[in-house]
């Protein structure tokens, strides 16, 4: 069945239009329903699409099992370090208001960015979790 | 007709609970590990319907505020709370799928009734260690 | 009314997919009905009024979920080997438990309720406050990432463990493979010295 060309190259065509409306996910998760928990599935899901069809060692090349952990990791930190970035400028953890003159844009931003990072995350988990089970390889 | 009324009225509920028995049976009941992380997993997402089920407000819309004052919103607050408790759901779904593929590598089954009448001896691991060390 | 409709008959559709969870055997056939569960709970979402979380159990729950377990049947037996445990035991215990549940739950407030205690003290201070704060409106996004970032954040760090865990788990055994290679030559660096000795 992988080699049906009819799966390459719809795959091929998806991949693109899915991760990009994984980000409009992400950003404009603030207007319509999204944010970045919906964001992180989706993009992992267009990555786990082209690893159904093409093989895992393909997708491995441009999304390493190592960089895939870091990833994970950087979206905690992202998180937890905008809570500390709001200790560092007087406030209490994850308050946003100091970020910006006037507290919306603040808001705004402190949102964006925390959403950042859980999109980050998820999408690591999914990704990663998606290799351990499809490249595991038991002991016969 | 009152009673079809009260249980139509209450059919979120009732229905929830149905589920929620059932996946507690599938739990109890049976023996295939996969099974019984299927009934987890029913379980668990019917406790996200009785969650949005009580956020519901009749002729409310969805909490994406629209800007004109007369609207009227479902409870966002158990969305919230649902939303995460899914990607929680699924990631610690996985883990338990992860012991489950990692048992079957040791001990060559995930029925309950095989594993519990092993020892840690019968572990594959064992059998190949002892044969190196002959 | 309408929506009141499409919502008996979409939760009667879980009752009746969960069913034939219980009755079939083939592990691939469960896996399948159990996306086909979430992709229902999904639709349930959206008539519920909770876009979010709809859109997240259609991408999780009927999407990630349904591969991983496809992913881990490719290592395991497809079919269920024994019989039921007790299942009359089980099933009079569900049934017990299930009615005394039902008979509690005639006690809360109607479906759909507008002065059920839940819609009176949280949810109209984010619907009225949020806006002229925070400019967004999606409420669930401002609950979500800034009035409960602590417990969001508590969520990803769960995400993040559970992630680890499971690469710890299927990806460590190039790792446990190493451990046993050294103890085979710790066992036989001891045998030539005995044998040297």
């Amino acid at each position: 069945m992988r080699d049906n060309p009819v799966f390459k190259i719809v795959s091929k065509i998806l991949f693109g239009p899915i991760i990009i409306y994984g980000l409009y996910v992400q950003f404009h998760g603030d207007y319509g329903p999204g944010g970045g928990f919906q964001a992180g599935v989706i993009v992992a899901a267009a990555y786990i699409l082209y690893a159904l069809i093409f093989g895992l060692e393909r997708v491995r090349k441009i999304m390493p099992n190592l960089v895939i952990q870091y990833i994970m990791a950087l979206g905690v930190l992202v998180f937890a370090g905008t809570g500390i970035a709001s200790i560092a400028f007087g406030a209490n953890y994850l308050d946003y208001s100091p970020f910006a003159d006037k507290i919306y844009k603040a808001q705004h931003l402190g949102i964006i960015i925390v959403e950042l990072g859980v999109g980050l995350t998820v999408f690591a988990v999914m990704l990663g979790l998606f290799y351990a089970f499809a490249g595991f390889k038991p002991k016969k | 007709m009152s009673v079809i009324y009260l249980i139509l009225s209450n059919w979120n509920f009732i229905a929830v609970i149905m589920l929620m028995m059932a996946g507690l049976y599938i739990v109890i009941s049976n023996q295939n590990f996969i099974k019984k992380l299927v009934g987890l997993s029913i379980f668990q997402s019917s406790v996200f319907i009785f969650y949005i089920s009580l956020g519901k407000v009749s002729s409310g819309t969805a909490p994406i505020l629209t800007g004109s004052p007369d609207t009227i919103y479902s409870n966002p607050l158990p969305h919230v709370l649902i939303l995460t408790a899914i990607v929680v759901g699924v990631a610690t779904n996985a883990l338990g799928l992860a012991l489950v593929v990692r048992i079957n590598e040791a001990f060559n089954s995930i029925e309950e009734k095989t594993l519990l009448s092993l020892k840690i001896e019968d572990s594959r691991h064992a059998y190949e260690k002892d044969d190196s060390v002959k | 009314m309408v929506e009141f409709w499409v919502n008996v008959f979409l939760v009667a559709l879980l009752v009746v997919i969960t069913f034939y969870i219980i009755r079939l055997k083939t592990l691939i056939a469960i896996v399948a009905l159990s996306g086909a569960y979430s992709l229902t709970a999904a639709a349930i979402f959206v008539n519920l009024d909770a876009v979010d979380v709809a859109f997240t159990e259609a991408a999780v729950g009927s999407g990630i979920s349904t591969i991983l377990f496809l992913a881990a049947l490719r290592y395991l037996p497809l079919e269920e080997a024994h019989q039921t445990r007790y299942p009359r035991l089980s099933l009079s215990l569900c049934i017990i438990v299930g009615l005394m549940l039902i008979i509690a739950a005639f006690e809360l407030p109607n479906f759909g309720d507008p002065n059920a205690p839940a819609h009176l003290h949280v949810a109209p201070r984010y619907i009225e406050e949020s806006y002229p704060l925070f400019h967004i409106p999606n409420v669930v996004t401002n609950v979500l990432a800034s009035y409960r970032g602590f417990d969001t954040l508590g969520e990803v760090v769960v995400v993040f463990t559970a992630g680890l865990g499971v690469i710890t788990l299927l990806a460590g055994s190039t790792l446990s493979m190493r451990f046993v290679k050294i103890e085979n030559d710790l066992d036989k660096t001891n045998k030539t010295s005995k044998e040297d000795a």
